[in-house]
C-alpha cells in the first residue's frame, strides 16, 4: 500500500541533505585552495595538509583528544554499567535516581562547565589534563547508563536464577550471565561515550588550563583568530575519520547489536 | 561493615559520582551566586539579574532560542516525514545524522567562510543581482547556522514518534473517509506530538547557551545567557553574577523539562 513519493518530496529531501553536506564539502574543497583564503579557488596544492602533519603542538592536542576519549569512555562505561545494575536492582526511588542521572544530559554545556570549575577550584585540582579527563567521564556516564538500562530491563530474571540454581557465584553470575546479555548495551554507551567527549566543546572550555586543549578548544581559539586553511585540512582529515567511524557503527547497528542513536546532552 | 554494604559495593563509584558531580555542583552554583565581585555575601546579584539589562538579555535569549526551535521544527517535520517513506529509510536517517557528528566549531567555522565578505553566499547574492551584503556578525547568520546544526537533533525524535505509529491506523482513517491533510492533522500529528516535544527540548535548552556560536558568527552582536555565563566566569571573573545567570539558567531548563517530559528522549 505504499505510495509512491512525489518528486517535490524528493527534491525537498535531497534539498535538505545537501544543505547539511554543503558546509563540510565547502571546507573540503577550498582546504586544496593554494590562494589561503575560502573564496576564490586559485590552484591547487597538498600545502595544508603537510602543514597539518609537520605541526607536532596540533598533533600533540590531537593526540591528547583521543587519550581523553578513549580514557574518559572507559571509566564512564564502566561507572556507568555498574550503575546501570544498581539501578535496575533498586526496589524504590528509582526515578529518583534517574532524575538526578538525567541532570547532566539535559543542563546546558555552559553550566556543567562553569560549575565543574568551581568544584575543581574549590577541591584543588589543577585545571589540565586531570581536570578535563574528570569533567569528560562526569558527562559521559549518564548516556551509558541509559544504554545499559534497557538491555537489563529485558532480560529475563530466570536467566540468573537458573545460574544460581546451578551452583554460579555471584561473580560468575555478573561475568557469564548479564554481561554478555547486556554487552550490545555497553557497547553502544562506549561509543556514544566516545562521541560526547571527541565533540565537546564548552565544557571542556571551562575546566581546561592554559597548558592544555583539546581539538574542540584548539578549532576555536584558531577559528577567533580568522579564516586559516590549516583548520579546513585538519577538517578533511576528521571527516574522514568520522566516516569511518560511522561506517564501524553503521555495520554494526546492522548486525542487530546497536540502535543508531543521537542522544544530546 | 556489614554484609550487605559489601554486596552494594559495585554501586560505590556511581554513588560518589552522583554526589560529586550532580548534587555538589548545583549546591556551589547556588552557594557561589550569594557572593559578590569581593567575596561578601549578598543579593546584589540577584538584585541586578532583575535589572533592565539582564532581563532584556533573557528575554533576547528566550526570542532567539524560541526562532531557532521554531525553524528546526518547520524544517525538520516534513524531512523526518518524507523519510519514512523511502525505501532505505535508516541508512537515509544515517545520512541525515552524520553531520551532527562533525565538530560544532568546524561547521561554525565553515559559516564564517560562506558567510564572508567574498564567500559563497555573497557570490550567489551578486550573481542572482542583489549584491554583496554584511552576512556574518547579524542576527539572521546567527540564526541559520543555528538552525542548521540543531536540525538532525530534532528531525530524529520526530522520526522515531512517525515510524512507531501503526499504518493501521492511517488506513482506518482512509476507509472512514478522511482527507489526507484530516489523517494528517487528527491522526499523524497528534501521536507524533512527543517526538516533537523532546525535539523541541533537546533544541531550545541548548541554544539558550550557545555562547561559541554567538562568539564566532554572531561577532557578539547577539549576547545569549550563555554568552554571559561564559563572560562572567572566564574574562570579568564575576564568579557570583555568573553563577546566578547559571540559577536562572537551571530553574529555566527545569521548567521546561518538566513541560516537555523527559525520558521519552531521541534514540
Amino acid at each position: 500500500m505504499k505510495e509512491k513519493t512525489s518528486p517535490i518530496a524528493k527534491l525537498y529531501l535531497f534539498a535538505v541533505i545537501l544543505i547539511l553536506y554543503a558546509p563540510i564539502f565547502y571546507l573540503i574543497y577550498y582546504s586544496f585552495n593554494s590562494g589561503g583564503t575560502m573564496s576564490g579557488f586559485e590552484s591547487f596544492t597538498f600545502d595544508y595538509y603537510i602543514e597539518v602533519f609537520e605541526d607536532v603542538r596540533l598533533i600533540t592536542i590531537v593526540l591528547n583528544t583521543i587519550v581523553i576519549a578513549l580514557l574518559s569512555a572507559l571509566f564512564a562505561t564502566i561507572i556507568g554499567t555498574l550503575g546501570a545494575l544498581a539501578i535496575h536492582l533498586m526496589k524504590k526511588r528509582q526515578n529518583t535516581i534517574l532524575g538526578l542521572n538525567n541532570v547532566l544530559i539535559v543542563s546546558p554545556d555552559v553550566i556543567i562547565g562553569a560549575s565543574f570549575l568551581i568544584l575543581f577550584t574549590i577541591a584543588g585540582i589543577g585545571l589540565g589534563f586531570t581536570s578535563v579527563l574528570l569533567s569528560h567521564i562526569a558527562f559521559s556516564i549518564p548516556i551509558v547508563v541509559l544504554m545499559v538500562l534497557p538491555k537489563l530491563a529485558e532480560m529475563n530474571p530466570s536467566l540468573i536464577d537458573a545460574a544460581r540454581d546451578l551452583g554460579a557465584s555471584r561473580f560468575d553470575v555478573f561475568t557469564k550471565v548479564i554481561i554478555p546479555y547486556i554487552n550490545p548495551g555497553i557497547f553502544a554507551g562506549f561509543f556514544m561515550a566516545l562521541t560526547y567527549s571527541l565533540d565537546d566543546f564548552a565544557v571542556t572550555f571551562f575546566v581546561t588550563g592554559n597548558g592544555f586543549s583539546t581539538l574542540s578548544v584548539e578549532i576555536y581559539s584558531m577559528a577567533r583568530r580568522g579564516i586559516s586553511l590549516h583548520i579546513n585540512a585538519l577538517s578533511t582529515l576528521l571527516f574522514l575519520v568520522t566516516l569511518l567511524l560511522v561506517a564501524i557503527y553503521y555495520i554494526l547497528s546492522q548486525r542487530g547489536a546497536l540502535k543508531i542513536g543521537g542522544f544530546r546532552r | 561493615m556489614n554484609h550487605k554494604f559489601i554486596r552494594n559495593l559495585y554501586a560505590v563509584p556511581y554513588v560518589i559520582w552522583i554526589l560529586l558531580f550532580v548534587i555538589a555542583p548545583i549546591i556551589l552554583v547556588l552557594y557561589y551566586s550569594f557572593f559578590d565581585i569581593h567575596g561578601n555575601f549578598s543579593l546584589v546579584n540577584y538584585e541586578r539579574f532583575f535589572t533592565p539589562v539582564y532581563l532584556k538579555l533573557t528575554l533576547d535569549s528566550f526570542w532567539y532560542a524560541f526562532l531557532i526551535t521554531f525553524f528546526s521544527l518547520i524544517v525538520a517535520y516534513p524531512t523526518a516525514y518524507l523519510l519514512t517513506k523511502t525505501r532505505h529509510k535508516q541508512l537515509w536517517l544515517l545520512l541525515i545524522i552524520v553531520p551532527s557528528w562533525i565538530n560544532l566549531l568546524l561547521k561554525a567555522y565553515a559559516f564564517m567562510g560562506i558567510f564572508g565578505t567574498y564567500g559563497a553566499a555573497n557570490n550567489f547574492l551578486e550573481f542572482i543581482g542583489i549584491g554583496a551584503k554584511q552576512i556574518l556578525f547579524t542576527d539572521f547568520s546567527f540564526v541559520f547556522v543555528s538552525v542548521y546544526i540543531f536540525i538532525p537533533f530534532m528531525i530524529l525524535p520526530i522520526f522515531n514518534a512517525l515510524n512507531n505509529i501503526n499504518p493501521a491506523l492511517i488506513e482506518a482513517a482512509n476507509d472512514l473517509g478522511a482527507s489526507k491533510f484530516m489523517t494528517f492533522r487528527r491522526v499523524i500529528f497528534p501521536l507524533t506530538l512527543d517526538g516533537v516535544k523532546t525535539g523541541c527540548q533537546v533544541v531550545f535548552i541548548p541554544s539558550l547557551s550557545l555562547f561559541m556560536l554567538t562568539r564566532l558568527i554572531a561577532g557578539n552582536r547577539v549576547i545569549t545567557l550563555g554568552t554571559a555565563i561564559e563572560q562572567h566566569f572566564l574574562v570579568t571573573q564575576d564568579w557570583g553574577m555568573g553563577a546566578t545567570i547559571s540559577v536562572f539558567l537551571f530553574l529555566i531548563m527545569f521548567i521546561i523539562v518538566r513541560f516537555t517530559g523527559i525520558g521519552k528522549r531521541g534514540a
